[in-house]
């Protein structure tokens, strides 16, 4: 059942050696589109952290003691779907209302989210690998984090290539996935200090 | 351009390629490609679902209002990766274990979403179907190509079938994640190469 592994283990792994988008490739869509500027792509990565952080704990209330009790577990997608989708909105509308700033810096991003696949995949690996309430919501915090660090990485290298001269067939897309595996393998130099799963 | 079949199978396998030229789906690209059988499956699980979600969605397109289409669209989505989870769990289940969350993620998958919004919206249920099963079919054979290089390389099996006989030492790396990046990179790169060449031969005419 739930695996004893501290919480806080669960949470620096999840930031550094599974990070969710350079060891789970989850979130990719949005990682490589919205990674051109940097002041963007924090943004966004703080607005994924928010969701994610939210999602989880709600996804996991709703699994645990909706889902689960009344034997729907094959139901799970849309459920996770429509949590997400329906808190997305509810986050838009009490930030619109209480911090109309950071709504003004983060909104736009905020639908995008829904479609992110990291959302659905935290909500997805916390249910396989059977976390418990701390757990996934150090899972959730974690993974956030992660993405974070690595979109405001990619952003940041990003711009300077930006300038650089490379062969033309390279030129978007195929660079970018140059540097990613190349961020992937410096965050890979980390394994062996905290090991999940 | 026309939509009878035939442009619709050249657009999706190669001119709007989902994975190499749009940059969509890539997060399953990346993560079931160590292994082909398990590329195999994903491919042929995505397939049926946007076949079928582009023929559900293109019949069901006068009914449904355009402010709510999104949430239409995932829960057609939604109902057909079901479908397509609970078969993979009950007859592969060794293959369930490896895709992981990875089938449940087919609903997030920008290729179906894509197509729904480009293509079904728009044209009629035959030509959607068939739209949607040639970008699913465009989608698989990337899928097996980087499989099949990486697998090669970084087990010495094809579909899990031993090929020792030729020895040589493993690429660790390709078993890891940033070899999955590297591969995506290359066939990019191929790709945008051999359309940048087209393009400079027309111009030249």
């Amino acid at each position: 059942m739930t695996p004893q592994i501290n919480p806080f283990i669960i949470f620096f792994a999840s930031i550094i050696t599974s990070n969710m988008v350079l060891s789970n490739f989850l979130g990719m869509c949005s990682f490589i589109s919205v990674s051109n500027e940097f002041k963007t792509a924090s943004g966004l990565g703080k607005a994924v952290t928010l969701v994610m952080v939210f999602t989880t704990v709600i996804n996991y209330v709703v699994y645990q003691y909706i889902v689960l009790p009344l034997g729907l577990e094959y139901l799970r997608y849309v459920v996770f779907i429509i949590v997400i989708a329906a808190s997305v909105q509810i986050i838009e509308l009490a930030m619109d209302r209480f911090l109309p700033e950071l709504h003004i810096k983060l909104g736009i991003f905020l639908p995008l989210i829904t479609v992110n696949c990291a959302i659905l995949g935290i909500s997805l690996f916390m249910v396989i690998r059977n976390y418990n309430f701390w757990q996934s919501l150090l899972f959730g915090l974690g993974s956030g984090l992660g993405w974070w660090l690595a979109i405001s990485t990619l952003a940041a290298i990003r711009e300077k290539t930006g300038k650089s001269k490379i062969p033309q067939g390279l030129v978007g897309p195929g660079l970018t996935f140059i540097i990613i595996g190349l961020m992937a393998l410096a965050f890979m130099g980390f394994s062996g200090i905290f090991v999940i799963q | 351009m026309g939509n009878n079949i035939k442009t619709v199978f050249y657009r999706n396998l190669w001119g709007e390629n989902p994975v190499i030229r749009q940059i969509l789906g890539i997060c399953s690209a990346l993560a079931v490609t160590n292994r082909t059988v398990n590329s195999l499956v994903m491919g042929v699980g995505l397939m049926f679902v946007t076949a079928f979600s582009s023929l559900t969605l293109s019949a069901l397109r006068e009914h449904i209002p355009d402010r709510i289409r999104m949430i239409v669209q995932t829960l057609v989505i939604a109902a057909y990766v079901i479908i397509v989870d609970i078969f993979i769990k009950a007859n592969l289940p060794e293959i369930s274990k490896a895709l992981g969350p990875y089938v449940g993620l087919i609903i997030t998958n920008c290729i179906i979403m894509g197509r729904a919004e480009a293509f079904a919206r728009k044209n009629p249920p035959v030509i959607s179907f068939f739209d949607g099963l040639f970008a699913g079919i465009g989608y698989t054979v990337i899928l097996l190509g980087i499989a099949l290089i990486r697998e090669i390389l970084g087990f010495g099996t094809v579909f899990g079938f031993n090929i020792n006989f030729i020895d040589f030492t493993k690429w660790t790396i390709m078993v890891v994640p940033p070899g999955a990046f590297f591969m995506i990179a290359i066939f990019i790169w191929i790709a945008a190469g051999i359309q940048n060449r087209r393009l400079k031969k027309k111009e030249a005419k």
